[in-house]
C-alpha cells in the first residue's frame, strides 16, 4: 500500500509541489528587501567602523599621546609621534592609522584611557587611491567633529557594559 | 592509433563551486574522475606565526578570520586554550553566553552551508532564505560586540561586555513607513535576548521549510545519495570530526564526550547518520541546527533569570570597568600594564578541542612564559577532510566533485590558515 501511495506521489510530484508552495508562499508574502543606500539596516551603538579623533567640549582634543592604541593594535596599524605643547601639555603630533591594514578588531577604542580614539558607525568609507584610506590626524578630528552627537550618545548607551 | 590519456582540469582557484581558493586538479577519464588533487596554500596569512609576535589578547581578533563563517567558535577554542594554561574558569554567566553565541554561531555556519551546498547542486531559492536568517542572527553578533563577523567577543576569563538591553530600531525611510517600521521593530522592542528568543520560536519552521524544499526533493536526492560515501572505520582513519564523522554513524561529539563550558547542564541530543552519504550529512547538518535552536533557548531561559559577572575580577587578565580606571590609580595602571605588555601565563603546553560546527578545532599552544606564545599550533577540522577528497570523489562524476566539496563545508581560512 505504502508503496503504491510513494509511486503515486513521484509520479504526480508530489515533493515539488509541496516545495513550490513554499516559494509560492513567499512569492505573494511581505518583502524583506531593505532598500540599501536609501535605507539602512539598524546599527548597534558598539558598532565598529571607521575611526575617529574626539575633542573635549570645550574644543580641546583628547588625545594625550600615551601610545597606547599603538601598542595594542595587532595590525599594527597606528603610528603616533609626539611633541610638548607651547602650553606644556603632551600633545600628539603624528596620528596615523593605516585602514588598508586596520581589522577593525576595537581593541584601540577599548585601550584608550580618555576616550579619544573612537570608531564610528560610519561603514560606507571608501577611497579610489591607496592613499586616501592613511588617515591622518587632521583627517580624524576632522572625522571625529562631523560623528561627535552620534558618537556621545552611542558611548552613553553603552557606558553601563564597559 | 593515439594512445588514449585521460584528461587533466584545473578545477578553481576560480571556480564558483571551489568555495574560495581550492585548486583541484582533476584526472578525467570523460567525465569520471580518476583522481583529484586538492592544492591549498592560496590563502596563507601565517596567522600561527603571527600569534607568536603578539601578545595573547592580540590574537583574539586573527581566530575570527581562519573560519570566517563560524567566528566566535574559533576564539572560543583560542581563549579556553589561554584560560587552561592560567588555571582560571570564567564566571557562570559568561559560560552560558559563550555557549549560546556557539550555537548561534553553529547554525549561522549551518546556513551559510546550506546555502552554498544547495546553490551548488542547483537550489537557488536555499540560498535567499538561508541569508534570511543569517541577517537576524548576524544583528546579535553585532549587538554584543560591535561587528557583523569579526567579532573579537570573547576574552580570556569570560566576555568582553555583557548582553545589551536594547536592540537598535528600523528607521523611517522613503519605501517603509511609520506603520511598517513599527512592524519590523516589533521583535527588537526588548533586550538582545528577547531577539534571541524570538528567533528561536520562528526558526524551527524555517528549518521546516528548507526540508520541505530539499529533503524529498527529487533532484536534491539524485545529486546526494550514495555521493561520497564514506564508512565509519574509514572516517576514523582519515580523522573526520563533527558532520562529516557522524553522518558516517559514528557517535562522537566533544560537547557530550568532554563537556566544556556548561553543555553538561543544556539538553541536546546528537544526530547520527547511518549510509555516509552526502544525504546523510545534510540530515545531520539539518537536526544539528534543530538542537542548536534548541540549546539557544536553554541558554535565553537561564541568562534571563541569573545576573553576574561576565568577565573573572583578576585585572592583571581583565581590564577594569572604565569608570574605575579613570578614577582609580591601581586601576590605571593595571589597564595600561594588561594593554601594552598583556599578561605573561605559566611556561608549559595545552591542547584544547571544541566541537566547531565543522569538526573538531583545536589549538595547541606552547607557552614558555612570556606574554606571548611560543608556538600555536590551530587544528582545522577541514584539513582533515579537504584531504579526504581523493577517495570520495574518485569513481564519481564531474558534477559529484561539487557535491563533495559542499558536504565537506569547506572554509579556506582554517585550512590555509
Amino acid at each position: 500500500m505504502n508503496a503504491i501511495k510513494n509511486y503515486v506521489k513521484r509520479l504526480f510530484l508530489w515533493e515539488l509541489i509541496q516545495g513550490l508552495r513554499v516559494t509560492g508562499k513567499y512569492l505573494f508574502a511581505r518583502k524583506i528587501t531593505v532598500f540599501y543606500p536609501e535605507e539602512k539596516t539598524p546599527l548597534s551603538p558598539r558598532f565598529r567602523g571607521q575611526h575617529a579623533l574626539r575633542r573635549y567640549p570645550n574644543g580641546e582634543e583628547r588625545c594625550i599621546a600615551c601610545k597606547l592604541c599603538e601598542a595594542v593594535c595587532p595590525a599594527l596599524a597606528i603610528t603616533i609621534e609626539c611633541a610638548e605643547r607651547d602650553d606644556g601639555t603632551r600633545r600628539t603630533t603624528r596620528y596615523d592609522i593605516d585602514l588598508t591594514k586596520c581589522i577593525f578588531c576595537g581593541f584601540c577604542e577599548e585601550s584608550c584611557p580618555v576616550d579619544s580614539i573612537v570608531e564610528t558607525n560610519n561603514f560606507e568609507y571608501c577611497g579610489e587611491q591607496h592613499n586616501e584610506l592613511l588617515m591622518t590626524k587632521e583627517k580624524l578630528l576632522a572625522l571625529g567633529a562631523v560623528y561627535e552627537q552620534q558618537l556621545a550618545k552611542d558611548r552613553a548607551k553603552d557606558a553601563a557594559y564597559r | 592509433m593515439p594512445e588514449i590519456r585521460n584528461y587533466t582540469l584545473n578545477f578553481g582557484p576560480q571556480h564558483p563551486a571551489a568555495h574560495g581558493v581550492l585548486r583541484l586538479v582533476l584526472e578525467l577519464d570523460g567525465e569520471v574522475i580518476e583522481r583529484a588533487d586538492p592544492h591549498i596554500g592560496l590563502l596563507h596569512r601565517a596567522t600561527e606565526k603571527l600569534a607568536e609576535n603578539k601578545p595573547f589578547n592580540q590574537s583574539i581578533p586573527y581566530m575570527d578570520r581562519l573560519d570566517y563563517v563560524s567566528m566566535m567558535c574559533n576564539e572560543h577554542a583560542y581563549v579556553m586554550a589561554i584560560e587552561k594554561l592560567l588555571g582560571i574558569e570564567p564566571p557562570i554567566r559568561a559560560q552560558y553566553i559563550r555557549v549560546l553565541f556557539d550555537e548561534i554561531t553553529r547554525i549561522l555556519n549551518h546556513l551559510l552551508w546550506i546555502a552554498s551546498h544547495a546553490l551548488d547542486v542547483g537550489a537557488m531559492t536555499m540560498f535567499l532564505y538561508a541569508f534570511r536568517e543569517r541577517e537576524d542572527l548576524m544583528d546579535c553578533y553585532e549587538a554584543v560586540s560591535g561587528a557583523r563577523l569579526h567579532a573579537a567577543y570573547y576574552r580570556p576569563g569570560g566576555v568582553y561586555r555583557d548582553l545589551p538591553d536594547t536592540m537598535p530600531h528600523y528607521k523611517v525611510s522613503k519605501f517603509h513607513n511609520a506603520k511598517e517600521v513599527e512592524r519590523l521593530n516589533a521583535n527588537r522592542q526588548g533586550s538582545l535576548l528577547d531577539f534571541i528568543e524570538d528567533f528561536t520560536q520562528r526558526f524551527p519552521t524555517y528549518v521546516d521549510e528548507y526540508e520541505t524544499l530539499l529533503t524529498e526533493n527529487r533532484i536534491w536526492r539524485q545529486r546526494t545519495v550514495d555521493v561520497g560515501i564514506v564508512s565509519p572505520e574509514r572516517a576514523l582513519q582519515l580523522g573526520f570530526t563533527g558532520p562529516m564523522l557522524r553522518g558516517s554513524g559514528v557517535e562522537w561529539d566533544l560537547r557530550k564526550k568532554q563537556p566544556y563550558e556548561v553543555y553538561d547542564k543544556v539538553d541536546f541530543d546528537i544526530p547520527v547518520g547511518t549510509n555516509g552519504d552526502c544525504y546523510d550529512r545534510y540530515l545531520v547538518r539539518i537536526e544539528e541546527m534543530r538542537q542548536s535552536n534548541h540549546i539557544m533557548k536553554q541558554c535565553v531561559e537561564w541568562l534571563r533569570a541569573n545576573q553576574g559577572p561576565v568577565i573573572v575580577n583578576d585585572h592583571k587578565i581583565a581590564p577594569p570597568k572604565r569608570e574605575a580606571m579613570k578614577a582609580d590609580m591601581e586601576s590605571l595602571i593595571h589597564h595600561f600594564k594588561l594593554f601594552s605588555e598583556g599578561y605573561c601565563v605559566p611556561a608549559g603546553e595545552v591542547y584544547v578541542g571544541i566541537e566547531h560546527p565543522k569538526g573538531e578545532f583545536g589549538i595547541y599552544l606552547v607557552s614558555d612564559g612570556a606574554n606571548k606564545p611560543y608556538r600555536l599550533k590551530i587544528r582545522a577540522p577541514g584539513f582533515a577532510h579537504l584531504a579526504a577528497m581523493d577517495e570520495m570523489a574518485r569513481g564519481h562524476m564531474l558534477t559529484d566533485v561539487v557535491t563533495i566539496i559542499g558536504t565537506q563545508d569547506i572554509v579556506f581560512g582554517e585550512i590555509d590558515r
